[in-house]
């Protein structure tokens, strides 16, 4: 038995339904969940004699993609047919790029970008008759509604040494995309397709090993999974002295099986030409600057700033950042200038932790009825100390059932802070009587003893009180 | 000259059964073709770029503006099979 | 005016007539709608029209968003002009609600949900559809032989072939079944049969007609053109073709109005004659024969009477475009024609194809018993479901000829071989365009002979494609160089041939630097007066 250690190489594939008004080379509008093929026409029908025209706003797209992935754009690219037999490809060929991509290199965090290119969809086959899977279905039925839906398809480098390093990238690359505007990268709707490149090393080699291509993750979860259990094969596999084979395979979520898609044909040979219906895309200086000047602050860039700016910790920037919808509302807060003001890290961590935790759950920030500017003044009245964290709490609640103003909550309901204005510190007396042994151990150096006390002196306050001043109150009295 | 298997390997790729009359026909045919295409190889085309278009330009890009769509019935108009709801193109499984 | 005087109108000379009011559009349809159905159908006829439209369809315009508005930036389209004036269209062209099968039985009944953007426009210019002519399957031809629906007949001799793949058009015109048509060129398939017919076939620059609508054989080579009696015609079929499509990325605005003078001369016009393509080198088996040689000089002598001076050039590479354009153009029509699968359209046939195996099932009733059979017993026989489905459709669809550049094609196109085949053809494809831009430094344009031969007998070259493929050795240089290029007939070859024994069609070919139609034109419009052909020999 080999005590060799292997190490997992991993590179992505990803496929991005571009969000354009219409398909990738004819005017048919992009629609999910029209009723099946009526939204066609003779080009995406591949009709005798009809002819692709490329879809501007997809090479914008493609451009913005590039841009924030860092790659370098490509003056001039190529589109070229890819020929292959299939009944979701009506004209016997996909329209790809191949040796002239729209964009080559750059990265994204810590992974690499190989390329990225623009290709049409294939249309919806369903297999009548089956359970879903291919084997053992009599016939099957084309939509072509999704058939020339634009794709960005963006490939890594073998970058990635883990399951969940592959699922943390691939949502980095999902909010990305999402801030670009280029996509909804839903999962489980189909705009955002991962295929996994993968294989196995000694630990230490540079050397690649046989890789097999996983296909079907249609979920970050599947990803992980279907990722670790290609990755156990192959380990099996390797240290039972066999050998992995290239091919691509397919992820059954259900089983958690991993099957073969090799079909009898024999290799595939695409016999990649130049699409003589196409004539090259040229960036122009023009495309270059609408492109530029549509890029939005980026996630990762936002992070950053958010540290930097505001002095955040790297976990509230990041979380802030790759949420929209939270880092929007932490930043409209901050800028509402309450008075008191919130301090940065407060107000994130009441974003973070305390507003996201009662939302139910799909509920977005939006559909509640917290202002921003309300909860900076909340954040404002706890940190100076005018109401308690608990009171905060409970001013929250009401903030997100009806909406309002904090302020106005607090003296509705009575929640302001006991300052010791004689009041508490008579409270505080009342408590120490009733718990003379608690107060005795106490006094005799047990610190942790003083719980029954404030647990008094709170549900006298119904939380009012903020709890630095009572253990204060409560040793000054008891002369420790 | 073109064996058989060369042949029968490039009508797979094709989606083309061809009857053993026509694969023997294919070879000759083929074989005497490529002998005279073959003499391109003799020119001297070192540096010499391909032409994918003869015309020299670029690609003028379409606005991204919706077109009207044909009717479901004139999209299956001249399908030989279609599913029983008639709403898509019925075709043999893929994998039988 | 008699039926005899109507025939020997021109189609420009009769549209002006309509527009006049001296003729009736109605009286003038109807006269070749009954010629072409007498002398232009399978039975008895020449075989030249695949269909005939009726009154109801003839004027019909494009349903489909007129494609007139997409050339809104080519030269504007004087609608009208064309009233009433029947036009013959190729069968490829898809013509909605008439049958565009391209001569294959693949497509055979099949109606295209929209029209053609060139078709269209002249729709639109107002002609009027007479009819889908005849054509070599998938336009893969030289003589229109290669037809699903029987071959088209020289109306010179109707033991004769027309030349190909634009035949049918040829031949209705020649005979005087068609006032014009329209015809597509990808090696020279407009300009040999209007050679070989004697009529005048002009392909245009690549790019300048859109061929968005046109079942397509090699998509960097295919261009509509016009095929009519006469220069005049041409370019008025022509200025109502020409225009950018934004359907078609490939397309562009033609830089100016195509209009051609009454001016006779060449003054100052100087045409190129070059070595390979006059004396036709060792790459032509067989060289050009005496009579057409003859007339090809006696056209040069006209041409210098005219003032036009002669000039000896080089096309180096001309000799090898044969060679590089049957890489290239079997290999895009590989792809091209690779959606042509039973599913959306056109024939299927399944054998095989239900789960218990398919024991020879035939599960659609599509079937042709003697194609399936062919292949029953071979190495596909036990191809099933999907797999069945292609390789049987395919089989059964396509004709011989179309198999072979399939398979050609493929074959040039796949893995190891691409290089060698399709990226050395693309190479000779750049030193041939190289050829003609430094050739036109010098002279203003090149005219060869259009054909080496005259019309060859029905049969003869069938059984070598390679021969068959040397009819395009004059065409195939200027395709690949997506030049404009015509062809005018220039007299009469080989004793006790055609009409009389007087002898049969020569084409002279004229080719220009790219967008130089109007200069091709002009000169061919000169030398036509001074030829003085006349083709009604061939009328029906």
């Amino acid at each position: 038995m080999s005590a060799v250690q292997y190490e997992p190489v991993i590179g992505l594939e990803i496929h991005v339904q571009l969000s354009t008004r219409t398909k990738m080379f004819c005017g048919c509008e992009l629609s999910f969940g029209a009723p099946p093929n009526t939204r066609t026409c003779p080009v995406c029908l591949g009709l005798p004699g009809a002819l692709p025209a490329g879809n501007e706003q997809a090479v914008h797209f493609g451009l913005m993609i590039g841009l924030a992935l860092g790659c370098e754009l490509a003056p001039r690219s190529v589109f070229h047919r890819k020929n292959y037999f299939y009944p979701d490809l009506p004209k016997g060929y996909q329209i790809s790029q191949y040796d002239e991509p729209l964009c080559r290199g750059g990265a994204l965090g810590e992974v690499r970008i190989h390329r990225v290119h623009l290709e049409e969809d294939a249309a919806k086959l369903v297999h009548v008759g089956s359970s879903g899977r291919i084997h053992g279905s009599d016939a099957s039925v084309v939509d072509f509604n999704r058939g020339g839906t634009p794709l960005a398809e963006i490939v890594t480098e073998p970058d990635i040494r883990s399951p969940e390093q592959a699922s943390e990238w691939l949502k980095l690359l999902r909010v990305t995309l999402r801030r670009l505007g280029v996509s909804d990268v839903n999962m489980e709707e189909g705009s955002l397709r991962c295929d996994a490149n993968i294989s196995l090393r000694p630990v230490g080699s540079d050397q690649l090993g046989v890789k097999t291509e996983l296909k079907n993750m249609n979920s970050f979860r599947f990803i992980e999974r279907g990722i670790r259990a290609e990755l156990a094969r192959q380990e099996k596999l390797l240290r039972e002295g066999g050998q992995v084979v290239q091919e691509t395979l397919h992820f059954d979520p259900a089983s958690g099986r991993i099957t073969s898609l090799r079909s009898k044909e024999e290799a595939h040979d695409y016999r990649y030409f130049p699409e003589p219906d196409l004539l090259p895309i040229a960036i122009s200086q023009q495309m270059l600057e609408r492109a530029q000047a549509a890029m939005p602050e980026l996630p990762a860039a936002r992070a950053s700033r958010l540290q930097e700016q505001h002095g955040l910790s790297v976990e509230s920037a990041q979380l802030l950042a790759f949420r929209d919808e939270l880092g929007d509302f932490f930043e409209n807060a901050l800028s509402a200038d309450a008075d008191p003001a919130p301090p940065a890290q407060a107000l994130a961590n009441w974003v973070i932790v305390d507003l996201t935790a009662r939302l139910s759950d799909g509920q977005s920030l939006t559909d509640s009825q917290v202002a921003p500017d309300a909860l900076a003044s909340l954040v404002g009245l706890v940190a100076a100390k005018r109401i308690s964290v608990g009171a905060g709490r409970q001013v929250l609640d009401r903030l997100i059932e009806q909406g309002g103003e904090p302020l106005a909550i607090v003296e509705a309901e009575g929640l302001g802070a006991l300052a010791d204005d004689g009041e508490l510190s008579s409270i505080v007396a009342e408590a120490i009587a009733a718990n003379p042994d608690a107060a005795e151990r106490v006094r005799s150096g047990n610190a942790k003893a003083v719980g029954p006390i404030v647990g008094q002196v709170m549900r006298e306050t119904q939380g009012r009180a903020d709890g630095g001043e009572v253990s204060r109150l409560i040793m000054e009295q008891l002369g420790v | 000259m073109i064996d058989r298997d060369e042949v029968l390997h490039v009508a797979r790729l094709a989606r083309l059964a061809l009857s053993e009359r026509e694969i023997e026909a294919m070879r000759h045919e083929l074989s005497a073709v490529l002998d005279h295409v073959a003499k391109i190889g003799e020119l001297d085309l070192q540096g010499v770029p391909p032409s994918t278009h003869v015309v020299e330009m670029t690609g003028a890009l379409r606005p991204d503006e919706p077109r009207p769509c044909l009717p479901r019935e004139v999209a299956l108009g001249s399908a030989p099979a279609v599913s029983e709801d008639g709403a898509g193109f019925l075709v043999p499984s893929p994998q039988a | 005016m008699s039926a005899q005087e109507l025939l020997t109108l021109s189609a420009a000379q009769a549209a002006s007539a309509i527009a006049a009011g001296e003729l009736d559009a109605g009286e003038l349809f109807d006269l070749y709608r009954r010629r072409a159905a007498e002398h232009g159908l399978r039975d008895g006829g020449i075989n030249c029209f695949t269909w005939l439209s009726d009154e109801a369809h003839s004027g019909e315009p494009a349903t489909d968003e007129p494609a007139s508005r997409s050339t809104a930036d080519g030269p504007p389209s004087a609608a009208g002009l064309l009233t009433g004036v029947p036009l013959a269209v190729k069968d490829l062209f898809c013509t909605q609600g008439a049958p565009s099968q391209s001569g294959s039985k693949i497509l055979e009944g099949y109606e295209p949900p929209y029209t053609a953007t060139a078709v269209a426009n002249l729709q639109a210019a107002g002609a009027r559809l007479l009819g889908k002519t005849n054509q070599d399957e998938f336009a893969m031809g030289s003589s229109s032989e290669h037809c699903a629906f029987g071959p088209v007949l020289n109306p010179w001799d109707r033991s004769r072939v027309p030349g190909g793949s634009s035949g049918g058009s040829a031949a209705a015109v020649a005979a005087g079944l068609a006032p014009w048509a329209l015809g597509t060129d990808t090696g020279g398939s407009i300009r040999q049969p209007a050679a070989l017919c004697g009529i005048v076939g002009l392909k245009p620059t690549y790019g300048a007609v859109s061929r968005y609508g046109m079942i397509a054989f090699a998509s960097s080579l295919d261009q509509a053109g016009p095929m009519t009696r006469n220069v005049a015609d041409a370019a008025l079929l022509l200025s109502h073709m020409v225009g950018r499509d934004e359907r078609d990325a490939t397309s562009l605005p033609f830089p100016e109005p195509i209009a051609i003078t009454e001016s006779l001369r060449l003054d100052g016009v100087t045409l190129g004659v070059a070595a390979e393509l006059s004396s036709g080198s060792g790459a032509l088996a067989g060289g050009i024969e005496p009579g057409v040689m003859k007339a090809f000089d006696a056209t040069l002598k006209l041409a210098e009477d005219l003032g036009a001076r002669i000039e000896e050039i080089r096309l180096p590479h001309a000799p090898h475009a044969l060679a590089a354009y049957y890489v290239l153009a079997p290999a895009e029509a590989s792809s091209n024609l690779a959606r042509f699968d039973g599913v959306r359209y056109g024939l299927r046939v399944e054998r095989g194809a239900q789960r218990d195996g398919g024991r020879g099932a035939d599960s659609t009733g599509a079937t042709d018993g003697e194609g399936v059979s062919g292949v029953a017993n071979g190495p596909f026989a036990e191809d099933r479901g999907l797999l069945g489905m292609y390789t049987r459709t395919r089989h059964d669809g396509f004709g011989a000829e179309v198999k072979r550049r399939i398979m050609l094609g493929t074959y040039a196109l796949s893995a190891g071989y691409y290089e060698a085949y399709y990226g050395r053809a693309q190479r000779v494809r750049t030193k041939i365009a190289q050829d003609f831009r430094s050739a036109f430094e010098q002279v203003d344009l090149i005219v060869t002979p259009t054909s080496a031969g005259v019309a060859f007998e029905l049969g003869e070259r069938t059984g070598d494609p390679w021969a068959m493929y040397l009819n395009d050795y004059f065409t195939v240089p200027m395709s690949l160089a997506g030049i404009p290029a015509i062809s005018i007939p220039c007299g009469l070859s080989g004793e006790g041939l055609g009409p009389g024994g007087r002898g049969l069609p020569v084409g002279f070919q004229i080719t220009g630097p790219a967008f130089s139609e109007n200069r091709i034109l002009q000169a061919a419009h000169a030398l036509e007066q001074a030829i003085g052909f006349d083709g009604r020999a061939a009328f029906a």
